[in-house]
């Protein structure tokens, strides 16, 4: 009988321990093993940053030039004003309905569907206002014949820092501007504002100001950034904003922003046996396209190629119009051009960086001269059409440079100035330079040898700030939703450290904006940008691991059921067994 | 304080009414790709290769060229070693049109086509040492479309024999595909036994979806070829070749004529389409829309007016002077001796058979007729 109950007692210190290390060293050891490896990640943070709250500042220089002021008002200037704009910008209602509508077909997981809509976005434009009066020397400047000199001078005396711009006033008396024009916007940053004479007689500075106020709110809208821009730079996160026509075309006109652009020129030929051609396109590039590419450094890396496709033809028969004695090809029969054309464009395998392709198309012998017709038949004057964020195809007729006695091929040396010419504009467009029609009153300079004014790379790098921070704001906070929704995606610790520098980057761009340095903003969106994207495609945070609940209970049952049910059944006797044995206890107490 | 909803829709209104002004707003698109899969492997499959690359020469006439279609087949059927015709793959019986032609470009072959692959790329997850050729470089402004075919059930399809792609992971990728704006509309058709179960679950805007079949049913394939010995296409492909055959790129059908593909009567299984994602109405979606690359253009009314000389390009042009490296010497090849055929022992298979019949011999006969033999 001691035995028996030795061996008993054994039998349920054997079974209770069993229960023990089951439970107390086997379930925390199969909880870590099982578990994915997850860095820690700022949520905090990127939820912050979620709700995107950009304040843009610009620094505008009021000169008054001698004859504008009377000299009491002159006492009271120098003087600095700050002007606030405040904007909200509804998120994207698209995708709140949208998310409110499939809140029930989305499968049930722990996410909070509160935390990473696209919010709302609040803009904030502030405009810090110096006002002061003009230098001797820039008076000496504001005396030259002409505007465009007066602007040259102007830049030698003082270069102004990117974002910044200086009007300066001029009196009625003034020949610089003809009659009809009151301001006249230069190639760099400064812009000349006629007074009129009923402004300034017997005024105090404050009403002077209130008086110029409106002009100098059209200047800024011209010549830096205005909230029409800023939402299209948005455009992300607020798709579905009616605007008007033309941001809207334009926002779908330009490349966004990437870290670097390829520019390809390519000479189509189609009728080698008749016309030999030459292209003298490095000098072109070098002379003409280069300076472009490199003021526009700051935003974005450039690289050229180019080449010559022999017998490719147009994908459109071009029609004989008998009034203009000339082929014609008409806007509608256009879009039907590119894309034969197209397949036979190479590309460059080893980037992914989006290609601008230029096409200079010279017609065959037998379809000269060729020109192209707008949609009311009238001839366009630069022979060109571009397709949005794709590029664009000029067509140049050689038949002109010989008579018809010649012996084939023909030697033609192709004008590149003129080619060059037209392929900026294009470029110029592409890459997001609004062509803006000015209000009435103004006179814009043409833009220098360059192709790109200053104020308009001002306006390129504000609009490309902002994207590059909206953009990377919501590439981090869907990276985190993501990552917050999927349970089983191991986030290494490269991915970690990449989304913790895109937050950082985001948080100097952000406080960089606000202060009005627009080089070091672009320069922290740009980093910001590159290490989101760089931590959003990881190819190591694919999911393919979702498992349904009945794959789940498949596995783990053959594994543990055999395992408990003897420990269960054990324990369940132990514990009937003490039960007894209480119960025995009482009935023999009483 | 509005109701959002009330709100959404006066947008929605002034967006649409803006709508029909002008080529540029109607579908907002300005470039169109194309990823079709084909994800059966062997011989009797070949119906599913056809109906891959009936799509494909669809899509490239109509315009999308060959950077921008990422094709992937999980086997070479044109090459296989059971094709009488090799070269070519059919999609009509008596070999009336040949799908394979001599332009075609397969992104992903054989292998490389698995659930892996297919998430990577639509989601971008690549690694850097990827070609472009083998990249979907779509953006916001792109309209994708992505036909999946070969043999699936409910809720799953079937890749390589060997893996498969749930439907709730397809749709994670399309929601990964939008929150990354990778796409501005996307067109999913699906010719795949019990097709309908793989798009029930997308919740992402602005997806369309066609599949062959409902929940429950088979998709069946339309003929066999007896040259051949397979069956060719599947019947839904078939006839949607049929269907866009008739368009060119200039065409204004819409959307609701491929809703009516094959009807029950050719088809038997019923085709199945879902359209509650997607924003605009598919009657004003065009064909073209997805399967063409119809491009919009602008005249350019500006130019600058350039007055600098060109500066030479200073140094002499260096020209490297470039020589074509012979790499096959195919003129040594063609003009050799057919080699003398090793002789090789024969291989396990006949040696087996020997050994049957001579087994059954003995068996039947008795083992005494041993001795006649050794």
């Amino acid at each position: 009988m001691a035995i028996t109950e030795v061996e008993r007692r054994r039998g349920q210190l054997a079974a209770l321990s069993i229960a023990a290390v089951v439970i107390i060293v086997g379930v925390p050891l199969w909880w870590r093993t099982t578990e994915t490896y997850r860095a820690w990640l700022p949520v905090s943070q990127i939820k912050d940053l979620a709700k995107l709250q950009l304040h843009l500042s610009a620094d505008v220089e009021v000169v008054f030039a001698r004859g504008t002021v009377t000299p009491e008002q002159q006492k009271k200037v120098p003087l600095t004003q700050t002007q606030d704009e405040e904007h909200t910008v509804d998120g994207d209602l698209l995708m709140q309905f949208m998310i409110l509508r499939s809140q029930n077909m989305k499968p049930a997981r722990s996410f909070d569907s509160q935390t990473f809509f696209p919010e709302d976005t609040t803009l904030r434009y502030r405009y810090e206002t110096k006002y002061r009066t003009a230098t001797i020397m820039e008076e000496d400047a504001l005396k030259k014949p002409t505007a465009a000199e007066a602007d040259l001078s102007l830049h030698m005396l003082s270069e102004s820092p990117c974002g910044s711009l200086v009007v300066y006033v001029i009196p009625e008396s003034s020949s610089l501007l003809p009659e009809d024009v009151n301001v006249y916007i230069g190639q760099r940053r400064t812009a000349l504002v006629r007074i009129s004479a009923q402004m300034r007689v017997g005024k105090t500075l404050e009403q002077l100001l209130a008086q110029l106020e409106p002009q100098i709110k059209q200047v800024l809208q011209v010549m830096s950034f205005s909230h029409t821009d800023i939402t299209v730079a948005l455009s992300d996160r607020v798709r579905f904003r009616p605007g008007n026509k033309e941001s809207i075309a334009d926002s779908m006109r330009a490349f966004k922003s990437s870290p670097g652009y390829e520019i390809t020129f390519s000479l189509l030929n189609p009728d080698p046996k008749s016309h030999q051609l030459h292209w003298d396109i490095e000098g072109a590039v070098q002379t003409y396209i280069q300076p472009l590419l490199t003021k526009l450094s700051p935003l974005a890396n450039f690289s050229m190629d180019s080449q010559t496709l022999y017998y490719t033809m147009l994908g459109v028969t071009p029609r004989f119009d008998s009034s203009f004695e000339a082929y014609t090809l008409n806007a509608d029969s256009l879009a039907h051009v590119i894309n034969p054309v197209e397949a036979r464009l190479g590309s460059n395998a080893a980037s992914s960086n989006p290609v601008l392709n230029f096409l200079l198309y010279v017609p065959d012998i037998r379809h000269s001269p060729l020109y192209i017709h707008d949609h009311r038949k009238q001839e366009v004057p630069s022979n060109a059409f571009h397709s949005p964020r794709w590029g664009g195809i000029m067509v140049y007729n050689v038949n002109g440079f010989y008579g018809s006695e010649t012996e084939f091929p023909v030697h033609v040396n192709i004008n590149m100035a003129k080619v060059m010419g037209v392929f900026l504009a294009q470029l110029r467009l592409l890459l997001g330079v609004q062509s803006l029609s000015p209000p009435p009153g103004f006179l814009v300079a043409p833009c220098g040898s360059t192709g790109l004014a200053d104020w308009e790379l001002d306006r390129l790098m504000w609009s490309r700030s902002v994207e590059n921070i909206a953009t990377a704001t919501t590439t981090i906070t869907s990276l985190a939703q993501l990552l917050d929704q999927i349970g089983n995606i191991v986030i290494n610790d490269n991915i970690a450290q990449q989304v913790s520098s895109a937050v950082t980057s985001l948080q100097l761009a952000m406080a960089e904006l606000e202060v009005g340095n627009l080089g070091f903003a672009l320069q922290y969106s740009k980093e910001a940008i590159l290490a989101s994207e760089k931590a959003f495609f990881d190819p190591s945070l694919l999911h393919l691991l979702y498992f349904p609940d009945d794959q789940k209970f498949a596995i783990y049952i053959p594994l543990f059921l055999p395992m408990c049910v003897p420990i269960l059944l054990s324990m369940l006797k132990i514990v009937s067994e003490a039960r007894q044995r209480r119960r025995e206890k009482q009935a023999k107490k009483e | 304080n509005i109701n959002p909803c009330v709100q959404i829709i006066i947008h929605l209104l002034s967006v649409i009414s803006q709508n029909s002004a002008g080529q540029f707003f109607s579908s907002g698109h300005t470039n169109n790709w194309a990823v079709l899969v084909c994800t059966s492997r062997f011989w009797f499959n070949y119906r599913h290769v056809a109906n891959t690359l009936s799509v494909y020469r669809s899509v490239k006439r109509l315009g999308i060229p060959d950077s921008h279609i990422v094709l992937m087949l999980a086997d070479d059927m044109a090459c296989n070693h059971r094709n009488p015709k090799p070269a070519t793959v059919f999609s009509h019986k008596n070999m009336e049109l040949n799908v394979y032609g001599d332009d075609v470009e397969v992104d992903y072959r054989g292998y490389e086509v698995t659930v892996e692959n297919f998430l990577r790329v639509l989601t971008g997850r690549l690694p850097p040492s990827t070609p472009r050729s083998k990249r979907l470089l779509s953006d916001d402004r792109s309209n994708i479309l992505i036909y999946l075919t070969g043999h699936g059930g409910n809720g799953f399809l079937k890749f390589q024999d060997s893996e498969e792609i749930s439907n709730v992971e397809l749709a994670d990728a399309f929601e990964q595909m939008w929150q990354k704006r990778r796409y501005n509309e996307l067109l999913f058709i699906i010719d795949t036994c019990q097709g309908a179960s793989m798009y029930e679950r997308f919740y992402s805007p602005n997806i369309m979806a066609l599949a062959s079949s409902q929940v429950g049913e088979d998709s069946l394939s339309h003929q066999p070829d007896l040259a051949i010995g397979v069956h060719l296409m599947d019947r839904y492909t078939f006839y949607m070749l049929e269907f866009l055959e008739d368009i060119h790129p200039a065409s204004k059908t819409n959307m609701n004529d491929l809703f009516k593909v094959c009807p029950k009567s050719q088809c038997v299984s019923t085709p199945g389409h879902r359209t509650d994602l997607f924003l605009r109405d598919p009657g004003s979606v065009l064909i073209t829309d997805f399967f063409g690359s119809v491009r919009k253009v602008e005249l350019t009314m500006d130019a600058i007016n350039l007055t600098d000389p060109i500066n030479p390009v200073n140094g002499e042009e260096q020209k490297e002077v470039y020589s074509y490296a012979d790499q096959l010497p195919v003129s040594e090849i063609i003009h050799q001796k057919p080699k003398q055929k090793d002789w090789h022992p024969p291989d396990g298979f006949i040696l087996g058979l020997w050994t049957l019949i001579l087994l059954v011999f003995f068996k039947t006969y008795g083992i005494k007729h041993l001795k006649h033999i050794f």
